[in-house]
């Protein structure tokens, strides 16, 4: 362990001989100092992190303030929001500010994961602290440059809009202090605003990548152009985790721009590489190619095969995951107060708009990476492990991704991976790796198929007095290095996430889980556990309350816990915002939801009719409890779109399917996502003011959307909807 | 190969390619033009649709062979359209995006609509815009932005 006064001498040397540097470079001032402070940690105690704000801030001499983002920017807007915070507590001009994503370093690892990465809903959640606290830092060491200048005490200054304020009508901008500031001590201790003092916290602030995204200048890691790029394809086998035999490239050789073609390991078997001058020619090449696999050994995985086994599995006990009460209490209920539900969820892709890609150069003993990447850490770890080299010698840009979901956050970062073993092959040469749209819906990783089981005992009064629940479905983390802090006795805790710790009063409730093992990589998709586990406690709980003829709401909040605070406070403010559910027009009917997961509460209405066999979703009506809303429109956005995202789950070919270990869809013609006349005409979101700690608002939106719908039709049809996709009606 | 002359957002250019290289690809490749959006290949997602001859077109699927003298309007073009300037201008107004990579498509699919029919209903709005795919499903203020931009021009 390092001594406080040794890394505060590195630190003061380290700061120094950046800020000369950077000085000469452009004139700046707190400037780029990484940095990734150690320890003052004694035995046994986690360590303290200090964040420097020099590698987070970066003010110019032309008064523009730069801001850097510890996460991917993926549509949900934290490239806005997180820099609201920092500029809110720095007093710092907003119309300068801009934000700039970070690339891979130990200082932008998340502070709760330990990790780069975005996941978890946790970009605001983990992060609102530490940019409160870097601002604030920040505003000290700017005041305390003027108080320097000036010979005032830093008491007697204050701070708006870029500008410090001092004594006898003293000011001078940040820009012309900047300089000096760098040079103050970072402050251990920084008072924080009160929530009366936010300027931009809490405001509908407009997100400050709108017009490069409407007129086409936005570089996406697509658009990633270098000069003497390469562009590569890979043929991926048929089967997963099946490797070549024989490869015939003759036609495909004789393309004009091949470069070269070449066998390649995958993360599970091997595939075909091609790599030619433009993308055009990588693909002509690539369907040219003539390929004998050797499926040998191979796990041929089939959905019909796979429904029968997850059918006999479900009915029988699995793993414990959770037991409360009496487990055979049930046994004792009367028939008639008993219930039986089997559910069944396919594999989803996510598809993302942007296609998947990476771009490697490999060049004399360092590399370069461009990536749209949820997962930096892991990502640049693989590319140094591909290429023989240590992390820090892979400098690793984060590139704006063009949506993701959950699929650019990959353990095995199976995309980074193909794309540094081509460029390792290739060295010298940067080398964009591209996975066409049928690779991505062919290619794994989605959200894995699932089967419930759920066997409910009444009570006299309709409420549940026991229920048993067993859930069958793959572990997203088996075998690899997530699995010892996910997986208890047994249960991948993603599979049961959303049942045991639903915040219903069931005395007696038992969990049980089956992970079986599949030949299909499967991944998290956008809320996780919580898009299977909410649709079946929503839809039984509703079901329950249409038993107990009991209004929907009414019926959730005497069940739920009166400690679920979040969850009844959602309930009461979607009853008093949705008064339309007793004014609906004929053919149409109300479907009431509500889900907690990542710490965020939501309740959903809906107004659905049937048209052409399938469910028109006329509006929905949201309430949230986030905490504090950092950005409400922001929040709002998210809620909006992520109900839309929701709806995948329920389109008519929402569903990846597999015979014979093959893929059946290739592309958005047969794995089909909503479009604008599949997702609601209007959406109000209703957010319940708190100042509690902000929590997440990227996968909150998901779960409760599609239970919704399908309690509407249930109203509608009289029939219970438990197998998704949703079949016409 | 084959030297292929284009206009493109009113200029000239010149670019050699295979002849079944689609207009995508040229315009991102060939011309470093990367606001038209790569998404499906297939047309079915909508994020590369560019005008063609003033018809909102996909361009993954279009040949360049084909383009012969037609006039390419794109993404990086349509602003100096008074419509396209108020569908892009209303976009930013309703706080549109999120990820934003099928925006340009979706944006010129709101021209096109928007010059065909001034004040658009919700159904001309889902016939329209029914085959521009957003995975982050922006739709409801691609709604609301399509209505404010027609309230504008």
């Amino acid at each position: 362990m390092r001594a406080a006064t040794k890394m505060k001498s590195d630190l003061h040397l380290n700061r120094r001989s950046f800020l000369v540097a950077s000085s000469a470079a452009a004139g700046g001032l707190l400037v780029s100092l990484y940095l990734d402070f150690p320890v003052l940690a004694q035995e046994g105690r986690p360590p303290a992190k200090v964040y420097p704000p020099d590698a987070f801030v970066h003010i110019k001499p032309d008064g523009k303030i730069l801001i850097t983002v510890n996460r991917l920017e993926f549509g949900q807007g934290v490239q806005t929001s997180l820099p609201m915070v920092l500029a809110d507590e720095m007093d710092a001009d907003w119309s300068q500010v801009v934000p700039e994503l970070a690339p891979a370093a130990d200082v932008y690892k998340d502070p709760v994961f330990g990790i780069q990465m975005v996941g978890g809903s946790g970009s605001i959640a983990h992060s609102f602290q530490q940019y409160r606290e870097l601002g604030a830092k920040t505003r000290a060491m700017l005041i305390a440059a003027a108080a320097d200048r000036w010979k005032v005490s830093p008491n007697d200054c204050r701070t708006e809009n870029s500008v410090v304020y001092g004594p006898n009508g003293k000011s001078s901008r940040y820009a012309e202090l900047a300089e000096r500031a760098a040079h103050q001590p970072v402050p251990n201790t920084v008072r924080l605003k009160n929530a009366s003092e936010f300027r931009l916290i809490g405001k509908r602030t407009p997100r400050l990548d709108s017009r490069a995204k409407c007129d086409g200048s936005q570089k996406f890691g697509l658009d990633l152009d270098l000069p003497g790029m390469k562009i590569a394809l890979v043929a991926h086998p048929p089967v997963f985790g099946g490797r070549v035999k024989t490869i015939d490239d003759k036609q495909a050789r004789s393309l004009s721009g091949v470069k070269d073609i070449f066998e390649i390991p995958l993360a599970k078997g091997s595939g075909v590489a091609v790599v030619a001058d433009r993308f055009w020619t990588a693909k002509q090449a690539r369907d040219l190619l003539r390929i004998d696999w050797d499926l040998s050994g191979v796990e041929l995985a089939d959905s019909s095969q796979l429904w029968t086994r997850f059918r006999a599995l479900v009915r029988t006990p699995g793993n414990v995951a959770l037991k409360r009460g009496d487990e055979n209490s049930i046994n004792r209920i009367p028939a008639a107060r008993r219930l039986v539900a089997d559910y069944e969820f396919p594999y989803l892709a996510h598809t993302p708009m942007e296609p998947l890609n990476a771009t490697v150069r490999f060049e004399g003993d360092k590399a370069e990476a461009w990536v749209p990447s949820q997962f930096q850490t892991m990502d640049q770890m693989t590319i140094a492990q591909v290429l023989g080299l240590s992390p820090d010698k892979v400098t690793f840009h984060t590139e704006y991704a063009g949506g993701g979901f959950g699929r650019r956050a990959v353990i095995d970062s199976h995309v980074p991976r193909e794309a540094a073993v081509i460029a390792k092959r290739l060295r010298g040469t940067p080398v964009k790796l591209i996975w066409t749209r049928e690779d991505d819906v062919r290619g794994g990783y989605y959200r894995p198929m699932h089967a419930h089981r759920v066997e409910i005992g009444l009570g006299a009064d309709g409420m549940p007095a026991a229920w048993r629940h067993v859930i069958v479905g793959q572990s997203l983390v088996a075998g690899t290095p997530f699995e010892a802090m996910m997986i208890k006795d047994g249960v991948d805790a993603t599979t049961v996430e959303g049942v045991v710790d639903t915040s219903y009063n069931i005395p007696n409730f038992h969990v049980s889980a089956h992970n079986p093992t599949v030949n299909v990589p499967v991944l998290w998709w956008r809320s996780v556990g919580n898009t299977h586990t909410a649709f079946v406690m929503e839809t039984l709980i509703d079901e329950l309350a249409v038993r107990a003829k009991t209004d929907p709401i009414a019926y959730r909040r005497k069940l739920l816990k009166p400690d679920a605070k979040k969850l009844h406070a959602v309930l009461d403010l979607l009853d008093e915002k949705s008064g339309w559910r007793k004014t609906l027009p004929k053919g149409h009917a109300a479907g009431i939801s509500c889900h907690e997961c990542f710490e965020t509460a939501v309740a959903c209405a809906v107004d659905v009719s049937v048209e052409n066999k399938r469910p028109k979703i006329h509006r929905a009506t949201v309430a949230v409890h986030c905490g504090l809303a950092v950005n409400p429109l922001t929040i709002e956005s998210q809620f909006q779109g992520g109900i839309g995202f929701g709806l995948t789950q329920l389109m008519g070919q929402g569903a990846i399917t597999l015979k014979n270990g093959r893929v059946e869809q290739r592309n958005f013609d047969g794995y089909t996502p909503p479009y604008i006349g599949d997702v609601p005409v209007a959406v109000d979101v209703h957010i319940v003011p708190s100042t509690d700690p902000p929590t997440g608002c990227g996968e909150p939106p998901v779960p409760v959307i599609s239970p919704a719908v399908v309690n509407a039709l249930a109203r509608l049809t009289g029939q219970r909807y438990r197998n998704l996709p949703l079949a016409q009606i | 190969m084959a030297t292929y002359q284009l206009n493109v957002n009113g200029q000239t250019k010149k670019v050699d390619v295979d002849p079944s290289t689609p207009l995508l690809w040229v315009l991102r490749e060939e011309l470093k033009m990367t606001g038209t959006k790569y998404g499906c290949g297939i047309s079915a997602c909508g994020a590369c649709t560019v005008f063609l001859n003033g018809v909102a077109t996909r361009s993954c699927i279009v040949p360049i062979s084909l383009i012969a003298d037609q006039k390419i309007i794109t993404i990086e073009g349509i602003a100096s359209d008074p419509v396209g300037r108020a569908v892009q201008n209303a976009w930013v107004e309703k706080d549109v995006v999120q990820c934003g990579y099928c925006q340009s498509g979706q944006i010129m699919s709101a021209v096109a609509l928007l010059k065909a029919t001034s004040k658009p209903t919700d159904t001309n709005i889902e016939e329209s815009m029914g085959g521009n795919l957003c995975r982050c499903a922006t739709y409801v203020r691609i709604r609301e932005a399509i209505k404010m931009a027609a309230e504008t021009i």
